[in-house]
């Protein structure tokens, strides 16, 4: 009965070999395209400092005009504008500016890179079943992967840097886009598409005066989601050399300063609250005109 | 009569995974049933052949289920037929290759849809102006040209507003003015007014009756409402099954229905309001007497007479007398049939 009570398993032997040789084969690929990834991936570096350097030489009152203003522009409410300069002020007095200004600057490269990758992606697979089902899975691996388990070939190919925490926020941060971008597509009303094919419209016409804002409030839902959870990332970006509010949290885990890691976990929370509320706002005006006193 | 503007031969469409292998089925006369339950196979369009002659109001009328949406899809290609022939102007359009097709679509024929179909984050004016965009018009022609349909359809005033803040009768205003813009000499119309409730459905019959005196386009217009379709028919087309079971003029359909069909379809229609004096006179004319026009409709003429204390009228075309009716012809006509309802009046 030793075959029912034991689980047949590979041989140990060649079970180590095949971990080795998975090893080797990636550590050989990282060596080959290591460099040459890190040199496309440079323009990003460059452009990620830069922001950072800008939020942190500005000065604070002028990025909390700033906030207030983007506030206002997405929420419309003075309630919004309120609680978004108390935040900053209550982050700032707590000595918090500089971390957070990191995080604002990684969060924006983050969620403009999923933006410029995730929409045409969404398109693409709104466009074929094929790439649909081709997709999904690999979104589905992105979402649910433990983080820590990407980050190991992440940094075996990149090191440890700002780009590594970029892209480690970026797989985890893009799906929700594709999927809402793909979705807010596919829920077009065929009729108006129909419309517009007896006009003579082209595929182009088609994806850019119906289709793509038909969907908008969709992808819209979309964006806020990547931002959402790029936020949720930042504590473990912050393990691989990415700066900000992440890193004290870091500190306080390891040595148990509860005041520490309260004080910057609730900061990251204010960033969430506030940038929920100004794109969600902002994705409800999207669709005023859909309101009216009639509902054919 | 005037020339043929679209001509459609013998189109079949199929729809199911193997269409074409299924054309010989129906040429055998398999029934629509049977090739669903034997071949798994849905019978659109079975053998359709329809002359529409030019600047005329072709109605294509049936139930639901009869195939006369996706017949009015082939006509400019959003449904594609399984077999047979569509001939606009002498080139056969199922023949047309992609860009062909996209400007026939841009700049031929344009179309009005059931349920409006309005781009719903864009304004009146935007909406009007879509097919002309599309058509990349110049700026100011846009401008000028979707200005002028707004006006002509009484939407002046609505311009910056968007399509959920209308009424359904504004709404298919704006479509319909969105069709015009293009000057298509082609006019497709879904169930254009099905939509509406009936009043505004009778007014917006009258919109398009007084646009066509003028325009005088081909216009092919789909509806499921007998009414409706001798309003503003010139022609009417009975499709079954996806079969036409009877052509003719208003007047042919409701004097000399074909078939069963078609007898039901007709029998709860206001006769007096649709058969015109014309087509049930005699041949012969008096010298003298009331005079009524030929294109009277019955229910008219009896007013007429009555009002004159008369018993017969001298029917005229054009001022020329033609023949002449007399109040007992009116009256028989006026009713249906009497072996139609199945009993006889007698004498006592």
């Amino acid at each position: 009965m030793d075959f029912l009570d034991e689980f047949p398993t590979m041989d140990r032997q060649e079970l180590r070999e095949l971990k080795k040789a998975i090893d080797l084969g990636f550590r050989n690929f990282s060596r080959a395209y290591g460099d040459a990834l890190e040199t496309f991936f440079e323009p990003l570096l460059y452009f990620m400092v830069w922001l950072e350097k800008l939020l942190i030489i500005t000065p604070w009152p002028i990025i909390i005009l700033i906030m207030a203003g983007l506030a206002w522009i997405g929420a419309r409410s003075w309630p919004a504008v309120v609680g978004t300069v108390a935040s900053f002020f209550v982050i700032g007095y707590f000595g918090m500016w500089e971390d957070t200004m990191a995080t604002l600057a990684i969060i924006s490269v983050a969620t403009l890179v999923c933006i410029v990758t995730g929409i045409p992606l969404g398109i693409w697979m709104a466009r074929s079943d094929r790439v649909q089902t081709l997709i999904t899975p690999i979104l589905d691996v992105m979402q649910t992967i433990p983080s820590f388990v990407y980050l190991i070939p992440v940094v075996m190919l990149l090191g440890i840097g700002k780009v590594p925490g970029l892209l480690a926020v970026c797989i985890y941060a893009v799906p929700p886009i594709v999927r809402l971008t793909n979705l807010g597509i596919r829920l077009v009303n065929k009729e108006v598409l129909e419309a517009a094919d007896a006009f003579g419209a082209n595929y182009r016409q088609k994806l850019f005066d119906v289709q793509v804002p038909l969907a908008l409030p969709n992808i819209f839902a979309g964006v806020n989601q990547t931002i959402m959870m790029s936020l949720a990332m930042v504590v473990i970006a912050s393990m691989i050399g990415v700066k900000g509010l992440g890193v004290p949290v870091l500190r306080a885990i390891s040595n148990q300063y509860l005041a520490l890691g309260l004080m910057n976990g609730l900061a990251i929370v204010a960033l969430a609250i506030i940038f929920d509320r100004i794109s969600q706002n902002f994705g409800k005006r999207l669709q005023r005109h859909r309101e009216g006193g009639h509902d054919v | 009569m005037s020339e043929i503007k679209v001509k459609i031969k013998n189109l079949y469409k199929i729809f199911g995974a193997n269409p074409t292998s299924m054309i010989s089925h129906i040429r055998n006369g398999t029934s629509k049933q049977t090739l669903l339950d034997e071949h798994g196979h849905v019978l659109g369009l079975n053998d359709v052949s329809l002359d529409i002659p030019t600047g005329e109001i072709q109605v294509i009328m049936g139930l639901s289920g009869s195939g006369k949406s996706t017949l009015i899809r082939h006509f400019n290609r959003l449904i594609e037929p399984t077999t047979g022939e569509i001939i606009v102007d002498g080139r056969n359009v199922i023949e047309m290759g992609k860009n062909e097709l996209r400007d026939f679509r841009r700049f031929r024929a344009s179309m009005v849809f059931q349920k409006f179909a309005l781009l719903p984050h864009r304004t009146v004016i935007e909406n009007v102006a879509y097919g002309l965009v599309i058509q990349s018009s110049t700026k100011d022609e846009v401008h000028e040209r979707s200005q002028k349909w707004i006006n002509r359809v009484g939407l002046t005033g609505f311009e910056s507003y968007y399509p959920a803040q209308l009424s359904g009768g504004m709404q298919q205003r704006v479509g319909l003015a969105r069709a015009l813009a293009t000057d298509a000499e082609i006019l497709l119309m879904d169930e254009a007014f099905s939509a509406l409730d009936p009043l505004i459905r009778e007014e917006m019959q009258d919109v398009l009756l007084g646009l066509q005196k003028e325009l005088k386009k081909t216009i092919v217009f789909i509806t499921h409402d007998l009414d409706e379709a001798l309003r503003i028919g010139d022609r009417i087309a009975i499709l079954r099954d996806g079969s036409i079971v009877q052509t003719g003029s208003p007047q042919d359909i409701i004097l000399n229905p074909a078939d069963d069909y078609v007898t039901d379809f007709t029998k709860n229609i206001n006769r007096g309001r649709v058969l015109q004096v014309a087509t049930i006179m005699d041949d012969e004319t008096p010298e003298t007497g009331l005079k009524i026009e030929g294109d009277m409709v019955i229910e008219d003429a009896l007013q007429v007479l009555s009002k004159a204390e008369a018993t017969t009228a001298i029917v005229t075309h054009n001022a020329k007398p033609v023949g002449s009716v007399d109040l007992n012809t009116i009256i028989a006509a006026l009713t249906r049939p009497i072996d139609d309802r199945g009993h006889t009046g007698s004498y006592t």
